[in-house]
């Protein structure tokens, strides 16, 4: 039973305030949301910061109920995806993980690279010409997730792919939002 | 003409919109998993409606939140209204919440309607 002791360590010294780690639905999104709001709320966290956090969180978490099942080596065993909140002094970290195929690392790699070259004007600009010409893809996405996440959080997003071997690769996604 | 008087939730807005009494109303929360599906019904109501309009509209958007897929979908709504003549926006935003008052101005420079920008 040590491991229970470990991962309450590693929470503690990543300053992890919540992680959940299986299936992903809207009604657990839902679930995870309501936790990390009272949670937010307990601390007293300023009604602007929580609303950022927020944000971040529901589009993180509805990326991957609208795309985590497309690439799972895992699926046929269990669900991969992950999802962290974590809380240092001065930030929230929104982070999340799932696996995806190199068609997707390649793809979601260009567009995140692109959000993060550009600044503030640039993400308007490219959230309104998105939202101008794209319809919904077949999954109710609007595209528009990563630069929102962008813009909301004003900070780079950070991505990591670990190779799974068999062609498939664990993509992390790290969003801060500074508290001050 | 019906009335749409649709309860919020924790993941879809309070919806009221009711022809004969002028009240025409989207608020709260707007976070469902399908978004163009819970939309749907609105936009279909807002094209009978816009077949023989009130002389004046007032819609109200008093959102405290939504994701990227329903922004989508609010630009379909204000499209739809577009079409329609006497249409006025009221863009409620809390009064630290910059961030939907920037989306309030954004839509407003994506369609041709006047908003107006209101805190609560």
């Amino acid at each position: 039973m040590k491991y229970i002791y470990d991962l309450h360590k590693t929470m503690l010294s990543k300053n992890l305030i919540l992680v959940y780690e299986g299936e992903f639905t809207q009604e657990i999104t839902k679930s995870v949301l309501a936790m990390a709001e009272r949670n937010m709320d307990s601390m007293g966290e300023e009604s602007s910061i929580k609303r950022k956090v927020f944000n971040v969180m529901v589009e993180c978490l509805q990326n991957i109920v609208k795309h985590s099942d497309d690439f799972n080596p895992l699926s046929a065993k269990r669900n991969a995806a992950v999802f962290i909140i974590g809380k240092e002094d001065d930030r929230y970290v929104v982070t999340s993980g799932n696996p995806v195929d190199t068609d997707a690392k390649e793809s979601l790699k260009k567009r995140i690279d692109d959000i993060n070259e550009l600044d503030k004007d640039g993400l308007k600009s490219m959230y309104k010409d998105i939202i101008k010409s794209n319809s919904l893809s077949n999954k109710g996405g609007a595209g528009l997730g990563f630069v929102d996440m962008a813009r909301k959080s004003g900070q780079k997003l950070e991505y990591d792919f670990e190779d799974m071997g068999e062609g498939f690769h664990f993509f992390s996604l790290t969003t801060t939002i500074l508290r001050f | 003409m019906e009335i749409i008087n649709l309860e919020g939730t924790e993941d879809t807005p309070k919806i009221l919109l009711d022809k004969g009494n002028g009240i025409f109303e989207i608020s709260g929360r707007s976070l469902p998993e399908d978004s163009a599906e819970f939309y749907q019904p609105i936009l279909d109501w807002i094209a009978a409606y816009g077949e023989d309009p009130n002389p004046e509209t007032l819609f109200t958007f008093k959102l405290e939140y939504f994701n990227t897929a329903s922004s989508k979908l609010i630009l379909d709504v204000l499209s739809s209204l577009e079409d329609i003549d006497g249409v006025t926006i009221d863009w409620y935003f809390h009064e630290d919440d910059e961030d939907m008052e920037e989306a309030g101005e954004e839509f407003s420079e994506l369609v041709e309607i006047p908003f107006e920008f209101k805190t609560y």
